[in-house]
């Protein structure tokens, strides 16, 4: 039997971080808890926030659920992710500059060059140009789970698009319209800043060409996306422009924004569409969504993308085995946060291991995203480990395969009160003129009992995330 | 701001007025429909409401024979029919939402609500719902998105955008239902002026609450004459074909302001007040009402495609 | 040789389009091969837009055109001293790796056959050069010249199952076998004068190049069983054709294409 690290009781004694918040659970009887938890349904749906799990049909307004038990980081505990964090993305973003620069951590025999130049996420049209402040990836999410006191390890980094961060700001702000008290009573930083502090980081990264203040916009990819909600509520909350591809277009050497007083030219785009979209006639002649010409505009320093075209190649599951190395290449530091041991099923010693181990494992594809297409070997079926198995071994270069990891848990309600469930988390860093983190991030839940699952579209959950300031 | 959030703003608003007018419509069908009408039997009446709603064609392909309860599901429930108002209300609504950060939240509210209460009617059984509760209830809702919009927006473009369509859109529906009655619904010209050609004007009056308006303004008998000047001419009346033209002037001289520059739209609004300004009834009935009407909704149409092209499009430059 | 190039080509429409924008990739390559005295691309009509040489070492421009419009016109004029440097693209500046053209794109990749003719070119071969030219001489061998059996989106595969084909077709296969035995390949597109042995090909060409270690970027031209010479011209290179189109294009609107293309390379006399 596993023993899970639970982050409020170490047995019957309460944790620091968490003592503010036992006498809150106290003074809360089931009847006031599903009030509360009702009103705090009714807030959501009234902003508006929902998710919509793409291509599942149903209901277009669903919610995703909210815990209303916050999850809880002391100063100390922070310090460290948030230092983690931010190295991580410097090296993440040093490795994209040299990858479409000289590409000196592969001719040093760093990483294999197959990896890097064989990879569908590097983008060829993004080799030799350097985007300003040679940052590729400005919104670096890095999801992390926790073993440990003390233990921490990384699961995986987004270098594109990474979203969620609305749940971040809307958790925070529902928890402190429903229980005011608790944040008089505990000191938790705020993170409502990074609106501010996202527009500050997009304009630091403005094109040379620029000479006045920068305008920015975010392309989202239009009503129908499940993540409309999010861009919309950015766009809101940093007073810029929220654009599709047919807002846009190409002339002269920039990006025009169509307005009713006429072309108005855009600086900055907060894409939040793949690559694949941005532009027929770079990445698909024969599609017509994207904006035409707006890989040549980038390229001649018209305008800035963030993050780069071609930024996924940092945050592929067969590179993700290779970030420390990143981190001692190019910064010569020793990482602070560490990957999780990774087995790669293309190498014949890696493979042989997986495939008589599936049952303890956890089996990914490499490009798979969601948490579709994995395996968790212990909350499996036999029959299911043997279909992984055949899917394994059909095409065993897109799967690797990592520990099942004791993620940690944390109390939740629950239908039958308050019990402890699996919690991950994602901070969201920001890479412009400056690096920068704030003191929080997206707490995902599994709330099936015994699920490590934590994904949205697999019944996941999400929490308000508090560190407490000194 | 953004020509598509400007297009989704302005036709927002129009959507909006389509259902309001295909529920009056319906209103005036069945009330017309409640008195033997000389030659046709009713069906005529109903048939003609499709016509003035520009449906005909769909119905017809969808259901062949107009009667009474497949007119109502058509106009009133049928995704099929783009003039239905629970298209109208969607499409609004839709709008509303890709937008929905130019929009306040009790504009929103005001909008969803509606939206979420059509979908309530829609699961009830057609038997338990009368014509009337539903007409009446779009009329309702309408009022309530539109308080919504004027007492807690910004007065910025987009403001004026969103009235800039509900002005259009009403010129255009006055116009339509007015055409309604005088072209389509009385049977032959010696008709005018009889019992069953007041009673239509009557009705039409109903059907734009402005029945006891009119009663106010003019009193007296109810004279042909008497109602094109209070739905065309009177500024008094809210509906009427000039209050709907100044409002959309006004509207589009609010841009012109606001972006320093005017363009044909607003040339093109300014000429259709000022005509109306100068028009007497029996300068109307000389033309013939008919071939009036037909006149001013191309030239509201004029002023549309102005409007589009000079804003909505995304087309234009500052020349 | 010193060679002029006129190269014309227009994109009509049946209904007028709302705007056009293009990218064009049609600016003579700086290697030791090839000296521009003059080079003029022009879009009637358009505006000239960003322009910037990528990683490939390419020239690119872009250009738009406002609607309404029936038909846009792009023109290239120019002049350019060529010498024979024997296929070998020496003195190119450019920053892909060459690993990076290992990648397979849809129209490139290798089936059992082409394969197996890598792997037969390889195994008696006197090095990667030997190698290349074998792999080059079977394609040739394999894919008889024939115009108008195979169109724009014929994969290396089925090229070389219908064993005919155009320059394009001898250049995917080629590609398509280099890569499948690990030697980066490129597609190149450019321009050919008219032989005197009356060799078939258009004036506008394509061709094959392969990284070979010690020599760096190779051509090699399979649909004229060579290696480019001062005949050639050389444009601009991609993974495949479809990448590295010399003139890429959108126009919006409803109507449908119509293209018509004229290219008249000469000799001066000197």
């Amino acid at each position: 039997m596993t023993q899970y690290f639970n982050e409020m009781y170490e047995g019957d004694a309460v944790r620091a971080p968490y003592a503010g918040l036992e006498s809150w659970i106290r003074s809360m009887p089931a009847e006031l808890r599903q009030m509360k938890q009702a009103e705090a349904e009714a807030l959501f749906r009234r902003i508006g926030i929902t998710f919509a799990v793409y291509g599942e049909g149903g209901d277009p307004d669903r919610l995703i659920p909210f815990d209303m038990f916050p999850r809880v980081f002391a100063q100390d505990e922070w310090r460290k992710l948030d230092r983690g964090v931010k190295q991580r993305a410097r090296a993440l973003n040093a490795f994209l500059r040299d990858v479409y620069g000289r590409g000196e951590i592969v001719r040093a025999g760093r990483i294999p060059a197959r990896l890097v130049y064989q990879n569908e996420a590097y983008e060829h049209a993004v080799s030799g140009f350097t985007p300003p402040r040679g940052i590729y990836s400005h919104i670096v999410g890095v999801d992390l789970v926790r073993t440990g006191p003390d233990e921490f390890f990384v699961l995986e980094d987004n270098c594109r698009t990474p979203s969620g961060v609305s749940y971040m700001l809307e958790n925070r702000e529902i928890m402190m319209r429903m229980f005011p008290q608790l944040f008089r009573e505990n000191r938790i930083a705020p993170v409502d800043g990074y609106a501010e502090l996202l527009r500050r980081t997009l304009a630091s990264v403005a094109p040379e060409k620029c000479d006045r203040a920068p305008t920015i916009a975010i392309l989202t990819p239009g009503h129908f996306n499940s993540a409309y909600y999010e861009h919309s509520f950015l766009a809101d909350l940093m007073g810029v422009e929220l654009v599709e591809a047919a807002d846009l277009f190409v002339e002269g050497g920039f990006v025009w924004m169509r307005t009713t007083e006429g072309p108005k030219k855009l600086d900055v785009i907060y894409r939040r569409i793949d690559d694949a979209f941005l532009d027929p006639l770079c990445f698909r002649p024969d599609s017509m969504l994207g904006v035409p010409g707006l890989m040549d505009v980038y390229r001649s320093g018209g305008v800035t993308i963030a993050s780069a075209p071609g930024a996924g190649v940092a945050d592929d599951k067969a590179i993700y085995t290779f970030v420390p190395e990143m981190v001692r290449f190019y910064l010569d530091e020793e990482p602070i946060l560490q990957n999780v041991p990774t087995w790669q099923c293309g190498k014949a010693d890696d493979l042989k291991y997986v495939l008589d181990n599936l049952g303890e494992l956890v089996v990914k594809e490499v490009h798979g995203s969601g948490g579709y297409g994995m395996l968790v070997g212990p909350k499996s079926t036999k029959d299911q480990i043997e279909a992984f198995r055949a899917k394994i071994e059909m095409d065993p270069d897109n799967y690797i395969a990592q520990p099942t990891l004791a993620l940690s848990t944390t109390p939740t309600f629950v239908e039958e009160g308050i019990a402890p469930r699996h919690v991950d988390l994602r901070p969201y860093c920001l890479v412009g003129e400056q690096v920068s983190l704030v003191p929080g991030g997206l707490t995902r839940v599994a709330l099936t009992e015994g699920s490590l699952v934590v994904n949205s579209s697999q019944g996941g959950g999400v929490k308000d995330t508090w560190v407490l300031a000194e | 701001m953004l020509s598509r959030t400007a297009d989704n703003l302005f036709w927002i608003a129009r959507y909006l007025e389509r259902a309001e007018t295909t529920a009056r419509l319906l209103e005036v069908g069945a009330r017309i429909a409640l008195i033997p009408s000389a030659g046709h039997g009713y069906r005529s009446e109903w048939e003609s409401l499709l016509h003035a709603s520009g449906t005909a064609d769909g119905f017809k392909a969808k259901y062949g024979d107009p009667v009474q309860r497949n007119i109502e599901s058509y106009m009133f429930f049928d995704r099929d029919n783009p003039s239905s108002v629970v298209s109208c209300l969607e499409r609004a609504r839709e709008n509303a939402r890709i937008v929905r950060t130019a929009l306040t939240g009790q504009v929103w509210d005001a909008l969803n609500t509606a939206y979420q209460e059509l979908r309530a009617l829609e699961r009830k059984p057609r038997s338990e719902i009368e014509l009337t509760e539903l007409t009446e209830w779009v009329v309702r809702q309408t009022a309530m998105v539109r308080g919504a919009m004027d007492s807690t927006l910004l007065r910025n473009d987009g403001y004026h955008f969103l009235n800039l369509g509900s002005a259009l859109e009403r010129a255009d529906n006055t116009a339509r239902l007015i055409d309604v009655k005088y072209f389509v619904l009385l049977p032959s010209v010696d008709l005018v002026g009889s019992e069953l050609d007041n009673y239509q004007w009557q009705t039409l009056l109903r059907a734009l609450s402005a029945h006891r308006a009119f009663h106010w303004a003019y009193g007296g008998e109810i004279t042909a004459a008497k109602i094109a000047d209070f739905l065309i001419l009177n500024r008094q009346s809210p509906r009427s074909l000039i209050a709907s033209a100044e409002a959309a002037m006004a509207h589009l001289d609010a841009l012109g302001r606001i972006y320093h520059h005017s363009g044909p739209a607003q040339r093109r609004a300014r000429a259709i007040v000022g005509d109306l300004a100068e028009t007497r009834v029996s300068d109307i009935f000389n033309e013939g009402l008919h071939e009036f009407l037909t006149r001013f909704i191309r030239e509201v149409g004029v002023v549309s495609s102005f409007v589009h092209d000079g804003y909505l499009s995304g087309e234009a430059r500052c020349s | 040789m010193l060679l002029t190039v006129q190269h014309k080509t227009i994109y009509r429409y049946d209904m007028p389009m709302r705007s056009a924008v293009q990218s064009l990739r049609l600016f003579p390559s700086r290697f030791e091969g090839q000296h521009v005295l003059s080079w003029q691309v022009e879009v009637a009509n358009g505006l000239r837009g960003a322009s910037f040489r990528d990683g490939a070492g390419d020239k690119v421009e872009g250009w738009s055109v406002r609607g309404p419009l029936n038909e846009v016109v792009v023109t290239v004029e120019g002049q350019v001293e060529t010498a024979d440097l024997a296929g070998v693209l020496r003195g190119h500046r450019e920053m892909i790796a060459p690993e990076a053209y290992l990648r397979d794109t849809a129209a490139t990749e290798a089936d059992h056959a082409l394969r197996q003719i890598g792997a037969d070119a390889l195994a008696g071969s006197g090095g990667a050069l030997d190698a290349a030219h074998r792999m080059a001489a079977a394609i040739a061998e394999a894919i008889a010249y024939r115009p108008g059996v195979t169109h724009a989106h014929t994969t290396a595969a089925e090229a070389l199952a219908l064993a005919e084909g155009v320059c394009q077709d001898h250049a995917h296969a080629l590609i398509a076998t280099a890569r499948a035995q690990g030697i980066p390949a490129r597609y190149v597109s450019g321009y050919l004068y008219a032989s005197e042995d009356g060799t078939p090909h258009e004036a506008a060409h394509a061709w094959a190049e392969l990284y070979l270690d010690g020599l760096g970027w190779v051509g090699f031209d399979p649909a004229n069983r060579c290696c480019p010479d001062e005949r050639y011209i050389r444009l601009g290179s991609g993974m495949d054709a479809r990448d590295a189109a010399p003139i890429r294009g959108i126009a919006l609107g409803a109507g449908q294409e119509n293209l018509d293309v004229t290219v008249a390379l000469a000799a001066v006399q000197q």
